[in-house]
């Protein structure tokens, strides 16, 4: 899994289910549509300003709330490739990583601003702020988890798992 | 043999190790797994196809629809028909469709017992602790590896203890204690960590009003809640159908080592309301006691089993609620309804001017008659009241006990349900 790179998308604590995939962006929609309205409530422009590689960046309690599994997967869609949080509320934590999109616990992100460019190694858990020049610690995932996402996620890892086996 | 606590000997078991103990990593066996209407079939059913697995054990495979039905939109009929057909597909006979909101059905139906390791695709699966089970929360691709599996990846949480002290007053409820540890200690306040209750006012509580209290761990953050069973369990769960309860194996050692122990005084607790538009925004009635209120919504797994409503008719019995708000009531469960009909407590709540809603999520997701309108204030004695939960973005809801909720029904504002009493 090569290195990601892309420009940080920075929000603060407690950004809950409910605002990153709010009700009517998954009861009628495809999420082709509803991602449009991922973080609508707390920012209206964040799913339209979201590049391809871009992270995103948050404080504490990363994802809390229901267990939809849109929050993730609408982030994914918008073009984010890590999450980056002081910490993870459990369910998305683990909903993120079984898309295979690296979810990573790092103390230091009031050290990123909104537009500063990052470089994220997932399985060394490191970030390079390339903006500021920084070089802040992430908690590495845990072991289990990084064949997980090296092979895609949760459903092509059993994919892989149960051909293996069959 | 080492010391642990309920938590560890559940998934110990699950394990197959002899002892387990926090932040070791472990893969546990499932004894049951649950899924509704939203991440069941449509999501999880639909991944498993896409793989071309079968189901581990049908038999340990339980299927509820609650959150989308009674919706005439397209897309929650849709739903509907999807759920139905999987089920019939795949000859799933645990299948609960219409009667009731899943974390009630699942007790009700006999499914849980102290010491089964459980997973549930919502959030709120944290509620089957009440019966000293083990059940956490998972999304639907999560809940896929389960089925496809029968087994899942657990970190081993540390234990937060609560004691509760003393004995609730009047008009005081595990809602409110809940509430008050929301509060507290935040809604990342439990963080991974399983939260046991105990204290003599949890032991006198029912176990409707335990479910309270593991239904919102979720809100603190936790990966479950989970009180020891007991005589009551024991009671509750023979009318519930469920034999062979073994309540002596499921028990955490005394001297089990916890992370953390808050002990809150039952006995001094006030009714707490929960501000918008976080739980743990709750503090004593008293701060938004007057604060006008267009709605009262009585529902959810939370608050809307056979004793809350017991608690709401004990406040609105001979009163009218108020010509400014609306007043609703979605018994939890068809069988709940059916003993509150037969008590005489649906009539008392009609005869104060509630309308009976159909069992279901309803008003705790925004959909059906109880959303909020724009701009709108509510108080509903559900778990979460964050942003857009329930109606728009400009609606604004304060949670409470079932008490709260009546007592803001009758006077039309945030009111103390003890001078209603
Ligand atoms: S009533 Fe609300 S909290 Fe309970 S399962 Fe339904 S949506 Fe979730």
């Amino acid at each position: 899994m090569s290195n990601i790179q892309g420009n940080a998308h920075v929000y603060g604590d407690n950004i809950d289910t409910d605002q990153l995939a709010p009700i009517k962006s998954y009861m009628n929609m495809e999420p082709e549509e509803g991602c449009k309205f991922c973080l609508e409530p707390l920012d209206p422009d964040f799913a339209g300003a979201v590049k391809d590689g871009d992270i995103f960046v948050a404080g504490n309690n990363m994802g809390i709330g229901s267990s939809r599994e849109q929050a993730p997967m609408f982030l994914k869609m918008l073009g984010i490739r890590a999450v980056l949080a002081k910490s993870f509320s459990r369910i998305f934590y683990r909903n993120t990583l079984n898309f295979g999109l690296p979810a990573l616990v790092c103390a230091e992100t009031d050290k990123i601003s909104k537009g500063d460019v990052l470089s994220i190694d997932p399985l060394a858990g490191t970030v390079e702020n390339l903006s500021t020049h920084e070089t802040l610690a992430c908690q590495p995932l845990p072991e289990h988890l990084l064949t997980m996402i090296a092979d895609g996620g949760l459903l092509a890892h059993l994919e892989k798992k149960l051909k293996k086996s069959a | 043999m080492m010391s642990m606590t309920l938590s560890e000997k559940i998934i110990a078991k699950a394990a197959g190790a002899e002892s387990v103990s926090p932040g070791e990593i472990v893969v546990c066996a499932v004894d049951l797994a649950m899924m509704h209407d939203s991440s069941g079939p449509r999501r999880a059913g639909k991944y498993l196809d896409e793989l071309g697995v079968p189901i581990w054990d049908k038999d340990k495979l339980v299927i509820i629809t609650d959150h989308y039905v009674n919706d005439p939109d397209p897309g929650s009929v849709r739903t509907q028909e999807i759920t139905h057909q999987w089920v019939a597909d795949k000859g799933i006979e645990n299948f609960y469709p219409e009667q009731g909101i899943c974390h009630v059905i699942l007790p009700e139906k006999g499914h849980i017992k102290p010491g089964l390791f459980c997973v549930g695709a919502d959030s709120h699966s944290t509620t089957a602790g009440a019966y000293g089970a083990f059940m956490v929360g998972v999304g639907a691709t999560e809940m896929t590896g389960v089925l496809a599996t029968g087994e899942i990846w657990v970190r081993v949480p540390e234990t937060l203890r609560i004691n509760v002290t003393g004995r609730l007053s009047p008009g005081v409820a595990a809602k409110d204690v809940i509430l008050k540890l929301c509060g507290q200690i935040g809604v990342m306040g439990a963080n991974y960590m399983a939260v046991e209750y105990g204290g003599d006012a949890v032991k006198a509580m029912t176990m409707d009003e335990r479910m309270t209290l593991t239904n919102m761990a979720a809100e603190l953050g936790a990966k479950t809640g989970i009180i020891a069973p007991d005589a009551v369990t024991v009671e509750t769960l023979a009318d519930y159908g469920a034999d062979n309860v073994d309540v002596e194996a499921w028990q955490g050692d005394d001297d089990a080592k916890v992370a953390r122990t808050i002990d809150i005084n039952g006995a001094g607790l006030a009714p707490q309301v929960a501000a918008p538009s976080n739980p743990e925004n709750a503090a004593d009635v008293a701060a938004s006691a007057g604060t006008k209120v267009g709605q009262a919504y009585l529902g959810a797994c939370t608050g809307a089993k056979l004793d809350d409503l017991r608690m709401a008719a004990q406040i609105v019995k001979g009163r009218q609620k108020s010509i400014n708000t609306r007043f609703f009531v979605a018994p939890a469960t068809h069988r709940i309804r059916d003993i509150a009909a037969k008590e005489g407590i649906l009539k008392i709540l009609e005869d104060a001017g509630a309308k009976i809603l159909p069992t279901g999520c309803g008003g705790c997701i925004g959909l059906g008659e109880a959303r909020l309108d724009e701009g709108m204030t509510g108080i509903s004695s559900t778990n979460r009241n964050f942003v857009g939960r329930a109606g728009p973005a400009t609606s604004k809801l304060y949670l409470g006990s079932a008490y709260s909720v009546a007592a803001a029904a009758i006077t039309g504002k945030i009111t103390d349900p003890r001078e209603l009493l």
